[in-house]
């Protein structure tokens, strides 16, 4: 097991996900400490000492994007669970609305006292159907046992929570288009300031962390901040949930300590490559972020500090590991056709690049390419970079660079040579 | 649309006041579910029920993958096509289905039985490939168990 477990430290079985298992865990203790024993300025003192970074992609601290939010301030606030899970690679917030929905909710409500919400919320994928459920069952169970609604606990606290259903769009995970698409709108994101958390939802002040961020004050609740960062690292503190899939004996969830090697994780606990292949490169947090060949991960171990240092980021945890023999110039392709897809249109520069993109990479597989066009995906990525509302278009350009940067040889073959050097190859099941 | 109001009226008292323009989805998911699709009545007809520019909801209508305005087969078989599927088969599967089917993404079968679509990343990534077909995912699919599961969906 790679390190100390805060979220996944019980048995899935059939009935884990239940009320009753959870409290059997201790579930709800939490939430009764912090309303019987804490001011709700002491909550926000305890999760931002702790220092939980976000786990969504962008690693801000959720006690800082708390402490923006002035609970007593006479305005009404807003909490939101972003559980649009959609990055590529992505799939640990799944596992937390299906096997721990009530780790989530509990956590929810401590936050809602902290902060002074009565109403909060849970955006979720559209595609997600038995998370839905799972969480939508948990819901009626908690407002069964008098954890929302009013009067909580015996106390003045009163929640209620709506599991807001997506529709079908990547964007609405970025936090200002998810709040437009909780308002019933396309999801186009806007610019900031003013940041969400000074208007927000409907205007209103507005608190939006991921899943699994949220999911962690529970934990920190009853052990302290203190024991929270002797978890992990000191700049990476606690623990992440790391998605593996692509080439991998055993693809699947794993929470890992920060700061775990990265080798060992892979060989040891995710059992190595494929058919015991060697290893090509990794994407280590969703396609948004830049890859790192086998060698650069080599000395590597999991913490937001070391990627950092390498180039990259641990990003949403997505991690695809990708085995020798895997076509680049093939894989580019799949990424920049789904940036296309997903590209809202709002700016300029994205709804452009992002089919730009996709139209040379499309020419260079089908034979076509141009000399020029490496330069072009180059020229085009650096555009797009802070030219646009939301970070779409800037992550379309980082894949980009960060495959380029890496396998540029591959690319200047297939564009030489019309034909790829690899055979297109993308499964890696047989050699050939 | 009418015969749901009572529903939307139940789940209406979940939201806090003022939050009508945030139906518009829920609404448009659940009358999506009843009619197959959202017809052009149930735009008039919702713009009437919630106060919502009609413009909202057309908007809402054509930039979300998961609504539609017009009919489609009776199984909508939605094959992810995204990194980790690709690299775990994919493409092939989606090959075979089009040829099993006699259909390209986009396309449905005459009889009405199927319609199939690539999608992008579902989340599913560790259990790829994989295929929602409806609501529900099917993952780690094969060939033989892809050819089952079309079987038994009449």
């Amino acid at each position: 097991m790679p390190g100390r477990q805060l979220i996944m430290s019980f048995p899935v079985t059939t009935t884990s996900h239940t009320l009753a298992e959870y409290r059997k865990r201790g579930g709800y203790g939490a939430l009764e400490k912090a309303l019987k024993e804490m001011k709700p300025s002491d909550v926000t003192k305890e999760v931002s000492a702790a220092g939980v970074q976000g786990r969504g992609g962008a690693a801000f601290p959720m006690g800082r994007k708390w402490q923006v939010v002035v609970p007593d301030d006479g305005q009404t606030h807003y909490l939101i669970a972003n559980a649009d899970e959609g990055e590529p690679g992505t799939f640990k917030d799944r596992w937390i609305l299906e096997n721990a929905p009530h780790l989530l909710l509990e956590s929810m409500l401590i936050a809602c006292y902290a902060l002074n919400v009565r109403n909060c919320f849970v955006y979720i994928r559209g595609e997600f159907d038995l998370p839905y459920r799972r969480l939508s069952a948990a819901v009626e169970e908690a407002y069964e046992a008098g954890y929302f609604g009013e009067g909580i606990l015996d106390t003045d606290l009163a929640c209620d929570i709506v599991v807001y259903r997506g529709a079908g769009a990547y964007v609405a995970g970025e936090a200002s288009g998810l709040l437009a698409s909780l308002e019933g709108k396309k999801s186009y994101p806007r610019n900031r300031p003013p940041r969400l958390t000074v208007r927000g939802l409907y205007q209103q002040p507005t608190v939006v962390n991921n899943v699994e961020t949220l999911s962690n004050i529970a934990w920190i609740i009853n052990n302290g901040a203190e024991a929270f960062k002797a978890v992990g690292t000191p700049k990476s503190p606690g623990t992440r949930l790391f998605s593996v899939s692509g080439h991998i004996n055993r693809p699947g969830v794993y929470e890992v300590e920060l700061g775990y090697p990265w080798m060992k994780f892979l060989n040891e606990d995710c059992g190595g490559v494929l058919d015991g292949r060697d290893l090509k490169c990794v994407v280590p947090g969703g396609v948004s972020s830049h890859v790192l060949t086998g060698a650069e991960i080599a000395s590597l171990n999991l913490s937001h500090e070391a990627l950092w240092d390498a180039g990259s980021t641990l990003g949403s945890g997505g991690t695809i590991v990708i085995a020798e023999g895997t076509c680049m110039v093939s894989l580019l392709q799949v990424i920049l056709r789904f940036y296309h897809h997903e590209s809202c249109g709002q700016c300029t520069p994205c709804r452009h690049g992002t089919g730009w993109m996709h139209r040379i990479i499309d020419r260079i597989v089908a034979g076509q390419g141009r000399p020029e066009d490496i330069d072009t995906l180059y020229y085009i990525s650096k555009f797009n970079d802070g030219t646009t509302i939301c970070g779409l278009g800037d992550a379309a350009g980082y894949a980009c660079v960060g495959i380029l940067n890496k396998f540029r040889d591959e690319f200047e073959y297939y564009i030489e040579h019309k034909r790829s050097r690899l055979n297109g190859n993308l499964e890696c099941l047989k050699s050939s | 649309m009418k015969q749901l109001i009572p529903e939307f009226e139940n789940m209406r008292k979940r939201f806090p006041a003022g939050f009508e323009s945030s139906l518009v989805l829920p609404c448009l998911r659940r009358i999506q579910q009843e009619r197959g699709f959202v017809a052009d009545s149930d735009i008039a007809e919702l713009t009437a029920y919630l106060g919502v520019p009609r413009i909202q909801i057309e908007e809402v209508l054509s930039f979300y993958t998961q609504l539609r305005r017009k009919p489609i087969g009776r199984w909508h078989l939605q094959m992810c096509h995204n990194v980790s599927c690709s690299m775990r088969g994919a493409e092939p599967l989606l090959a075979h289905v089009q040829k099993r089917l006699g259909i390209r993404p986009g396309e449905t079968t005459p009889d009405g039985r199927f319609t199939l679509s690539t999608a992008e990343c579902l989340g599913s990534c560790g259990t790829a490939p994989m295929m929602m077909v409806n609501e529900t995912y099917h993952e780690n699919l094969t060939r033989e168990a892809i050819d089952a599961l079309l079987e038994g969906l009449e």
